[in-house]
């Protein structure tokens, strides 16, 4: 099923993402997504996330649907040229994944590879026009498929509370021009900035699903703080969790932080977006306490 | 422009293990950057443990011919050597190397290019000779040198503070733009057609 058919029917589309492991086995991977996130509308795979590499999204999204699960196949484009990834596109095709998550990526410096090629032969925006292009029946070299032309739904990110928002608005309109359907946004923490964004985002017509991240420590705070973009969790939060070791130990803060954020802008956005980050067990708890 | 950097210290003396070396020195050209301090202080070294039957040092030893004859001055001495050590950058080793085709030759620095030209460009004014400029439609700031993935259609999610997720003393490029743009009242040129690169101009030379 295409996520942009869920959004067509206007519900509110909850998705998650699972991380795939490094190694090939994904019993466990698939016991917990079959576990905790069966209920929700879709499955994001990451792709070599932070540019660590691990198991392929591709043949991860390939598991996840051949156990019923729909899954988000997410692209970067650091580490394959335009013909890698157009190849790939039609390889998720032939597996009969329809929805993706187009991407620029991390730099390769970031992750554990620093040493490798960054190959940033597309980017985001281009490679939605790629998938465009195919989906015409067409390639970026200008060459006819054989057969029927793929068809998939085409997502993007954004981030919201960015310190740059004004230049992550403009790439927002140029990712919709490029064909862009849906958007799911980095990790939000401070409503107030998240609805400013989509008093301004709204322009676009795109749906867009609010990015969470489960708050899991002080330490974890202070880290995406100092190191990740986009990415400001508030003092006020982070005294929270101080607040009582055990409650946030056990999850329970941050799954009331993640809830109360989700709450607070849900009559501002179509979706939203789960970065369980391992703590995909605590997923159907939020949506509870969130009222999903 | 490129920069040459010695080799690890440790690194030049295993080539040179227990044998006799000839050394050549290039000092460069306007293009080439030369550590002399370090290679002049490296080959004293070498000279006084014994192991250097001679040495020259001169400009543009990529130029074969002029190469050819200052070699053939120095032949006796090449010979008495059991390989040729040479200090310059990769191109002067493999001019090197195709003369004294029967002689091991061996690299004492690495090669590295150094953005901007030398004495007339800083990094951030920098040209990649892509040949397909993009200056017209970013405020004359150059989305393939300012921006450390060299992206064309706009920032990516990974400046914060305004610097980039790479090197936090590099200023995130698109954000200069953007701002350039504003000052000039062209942030329409943000919704142009989304750009494609074309590698196949990238290496390519002008006719």
């Amino acid at each position: 099923m295409k996520i942009t058919e869920a959004f067509e029917r206007g519900e509110f589309v909850v998705t998650a993402e699972v991380g795939p492991p490094k190694g090939f086995h994904i019993e466990h991977m698939l016991e917990e997504a079959k576990t905790y996130l069966s209920g929700i509308t879709a499955v994001n795979v990451t792709d070599n996330q932070s540019s660590v590499m691990r198991l392929g999204s591709l043949a991860t999204c390939k598991a996840l649907k051949d156990e019923g699960l729909t899954p988000i196949f997410q692209m970067t484009c650091r580490d394959r040229n335009r013909i890698a990834l157009e190849s790939d596109l039609l390889s998720a095709a032939l597996f009969g994944i329809e929805n993706l998550l187009l991407l620029t990526g991390d730099h390769t410096k970031l992750g554990d590879h620093p040493q490798a090629k960054p190959v940033f032969d597309l980017d985001s925006v281009s490679l939605i026009h790629a998938v465009k292009q195919l989906e015409s029946g067409v390639d970026l070299g200008g060459n006819e498929l054989v057969g029927e032309p793929p068809k998939f739904a085409k997502g993007a990110v954004v981030s919201p509370c960015s310190d740059s928002v004004d230049v992550q608005l403009a790439k927002m309109e140029r990712k919709v021009a490029a064909g862009a359907e849906y958007f799911q946004t980095q990790a939000v923490y401070e409503p107030e900035k998240f609805i400013q964004f989509m008093e301004k985002a709204k322009q676009f017509g795109k749906p867009v699903q609010l990015g969470i991240v489960i708050p899991k420590s002080v330490g974890m705070c202070r880290y995406m703080n100092a190191n990740v973009a986009g990415i400001h969790v508030p003092e006020e939060m982070i005294e929270e969790l101080k607040a009582d070791k055990e409650k946030t130990k056990a999850g329970i803060t941050g799954v009331e932080i993640a809830a109360r954020v989700i709450k607070e802008c849900r009559p501002y956005c179509q979706g939203v977006h789960i970065m369980a980050m391992g703590w995909e067990s605590k997923v159907p708890e939020l949506l509870r306490q969130a009222g999903i | 422009m490129l920069i040459t950097e010695l080799k690890e210290k440790e690194a030049i003396l295993s080539l040179a293990d227990g044998k006799k070396v000839f050394i050549i020195n290039c000092h460069g050209c306007r293009e080439v950057y030369f550590p002399l301090e370090e290679a002049e202080a490296l080959q004293k070294e070498m000279e006084s443990a014994g192991h250097v039957t001679g040495s020259i040092t001169t400009d543009y030893i990529c130029n074969p011919e002029n190469m050819k004859l200052r070699l053939e001055k120095n032949m006796a001495k090449i010979e008495a050597a059991d390989a040729v050590l040479v200090f310059s950058c990769g191109v002067g080793v493999q001019t090197i190397s195709e003369y004294l085709e029967d002689k091991p030759v061996y690299a004492a620095c690495d090669t590295y290019p150094q953005p901007g030209f030398q004495g007339v460009t800083p990094l951030e004014y920098d040209c990649d000779q892509c040949g397909e400029c993009y200056l017209n439609i970013t405020g004359g700031i150059c989305p393939i040198t300012a921006c450390s993935k060299s992206l064309v259609n706009g920032q990516c999610g990974g400046s914060k503070n305004g610097k980039c997720e790479v090197d936090s003393e590099m200023e995130c490029g698109w954000e200069r733009i953007y701002r350039r743009l504003a000052q000039i009242g062209r942030l329409d040129l943000l919704k142009c057609p989304t750009q494609v690169r074309n590698f196949a101009t990238d290496q390519e030379t002008a006719e």
